[in-house]
């Protein structure tokens, strides 16, 4: 499983990296096709979900930072936990849960009508037609929705933080740029890279291994969501230990 | 080169067949699904392979169009060896001919125009225009012009096989090869689709592979007629040398008989043995 999955991950990067030079990368309006379907019909959803998340963070550390008379620093807390962590991991998780399931489902009945052997027939490469537009757009469009997602998850804090803690806009702004570094958002956005690539590149493998009918494609949606879910928290966790305590 | 030998080599060329297929053998596990299956066909000739469900043509057809390797055994198309080609050789041979599936297998997500253009724009750098003339020609062919615009999703099924056709023969292919062409059609489609691809290989010149179990199709559009029976060849001729066999299969098989040597009455437990191969 893991060795096919290598497999394919690999003919996509070639496809993505190599394939321009010899006239056999993905064409530019599936790319595009695929970034409005992933990133752009997401936007709204991705914001939904990251601005009530950066609410109930600062709703949460409010009520104990009240405790102690240190409310103003509410804006530190969640700037550094929306631009190093929240951001990219909650708006890649809502882009595996609503766009890599559907490409899985999408490509998996491909499989099951034939289409895809079609393709193959027909002397068209799949991995360059269907799996290499896909992962590009994923791993292009996951840091764009990090950055739009870690905005959106600040400013929830920060409309708590002038509506029910009465600090004001500056006041909250200088405290969470000043426990900022670099550093906080490009680790923010190198994560969000990687995990646009797992999530694109587990839903294409996962509709690609469908075999069967019906029911398959329906257990390869739901093991693309699952196990994008898992990698992406797998792959949080060594990234967070890499920025951490080595770079 | 003298004119001669060139002459010489054109007319062995046209003689030689187009496709040719040598002692193929091919096993799932224990079970022989090909055992050692030969024959040839001409250039501009209509080949139907016949034979009751599960007998092997589907898996004979998907091993001539390259998509499964036999054990042993040779394939020969347009007089190049493909079982030993690699992908890239092989891709150069996939672009000359064109394949029908039993189930269209129309890509859903694109419009019928789109469809039929789709060999045309990832194999030629013709300009938009020119494919655009060229799908409407493909699908006047098959008698579905003005459909350019619609989803596969909003076409009947009959129609759903005429559009594959014309994607199949989008980029003039030499050779056509079809699953199944006419299964699930109603007498009349199944004879619209029959009379398609018999205009289509005479207009085009295409030699065609065709894989069915449909007698009154065999009669419409076999030159020539392979009949397998458990994975062997139990009959090669002509449609009127079929009529006049006297091998009880054929007979059986041909006049749709309940009774007879091909056995339709097994237990779960032989067919598990037959699928096992025990």
């Amino acid at each position: 499983m893991l060795g096919d999955y290598m497999i394919l991950l690999g003919k996509a990067l070639r496809c993505c990296l190599v394939g321009p030079f010899r006239r056999k990368g993905p064409k530019l309006v599936h790319v595009i096709q695929q970034m409005d379907a992933i990133g752009v019909q997401s936007l709204g959803i991705v914001c939904l979900v990251v601005f009530f998340v950066g609410l109930v963070i600062a709703m949460q550390t409010a009520n104990e930072l009240l405790k102690m008379g240190t409310e103003m620093y509410v804006g530190r807390v969640v700037g550094l936990t929306m631009l190093r962590e929240l951001g990219p991991l909650i708006a890649t998780i809502v882009l595996g849960g609503r766009c890599g399931a559907a490409i899985a489902a999408e490509i998996g009945t491909m499989k099951v009508n034939e289409e895809v052997e079609a393709l193959q027939i027909m002397g068209i490469d799949p991995v360059r037609f269907l799996v290499a537009p896909r992962v590009l757009a994923f791993t292009v469009m996951a840091p764009v929705l990090a950055v739009i997602a870690d905005y959106v998850g600040i400013l929830g804090g920060f409309i708590l933080g002038i509506c029910s803690l009465h600090l004001s806009g500056w006041q909250f702004i200088t405290i969470m740029m000043s426990g900022l570094v670099v550093k906080d958002f490009v680790s923010g956005i190198i994560k969000s890279v990687v995990f646009g690539l797992l999530v694109g590149s587990i839903a294409c493998y996962f509709g690609y291994q469908t075999e069967g009918g019906a029911e398959a494609v329906g257990r390869s949606t739901t093991m693309s969501v699952v196990t994008s879910i898992v990698m992406i928290i797998v792959a949080d966790a060594v990234m967070t230990g890499i920025f951490v305590y080595i770079v | 080169m003298s004119n001669a030998s060139q002459a010489n080599e054109s007319a062995a060329s046209k003689d030689s067949p187009h496709i040719e297929v040598k002692n193929l053998v091919r096993a799932f596990d224990d079970r022989r699904v090909l055992d050692g299956i030969s024959f040839k066909v001409k250039r501009g000739e209509t080949l139907v392979i016949l034979g009751g469900s599960g007998c092997g043509k589907s898996t004979l057809l998907r091993h001539i169009i390259g998509s499964l390797k036999p054990d042993s055994g040779e394939i020969w198309l347009m007089g190049k060896e493909i079982t030993k080609m690699g992908d890239d050789e092989f891709s150069e041979v996939r672009k000359k001919f064109g394949m029908l599936f039993q189930g269209s297998a129309l890509l859903n997500s694109i419009t019928v125009g789109e469809n039929v253009s789709l060999p045309l724009q990832e194999h030629t750098t013709l300009s938009p225009d020119i494919v655009e003339i060229m799908v409407k020609m493909k699908t006047s062919m098959v008698g579905l012009s003005g459909f350019e615009n619609l989803m596969p999703s909003q076409i009947s099924g009959g129609m759903k096989k005429r559009v594959a056709l014309a994607r199949a023969i989008a980029m003039d292919p030499e050779m056509l090869f079809c699953d199944e062409p006419t299964a699930g059609l109603d007498p009349v489609m199944t004879a619209v689709v029959d009379v398609l691809i018999n205009d289509l290989c005479k207009k085009l010149g295409m030699t065609a592979v065709v894989v069915t179990h449909d007698m009154a199709s065999v009669y419409r559009i076999a030159d020539h007629i392979v009949m397998l029976h458990k994975g062997k060849v139990i009959f090669e001729g002509t449609s009127d040398q079929i009529k006049a066999s006297k091998d009880p299969i054929v007979v059986q098989f041909i006049n749709g008989e309940a009774d007879g040597p091909i056995s339709f009455k097994q237990t779960g437990d032989d067919y598990l043995k037959t699928l096992l191969g025990e």
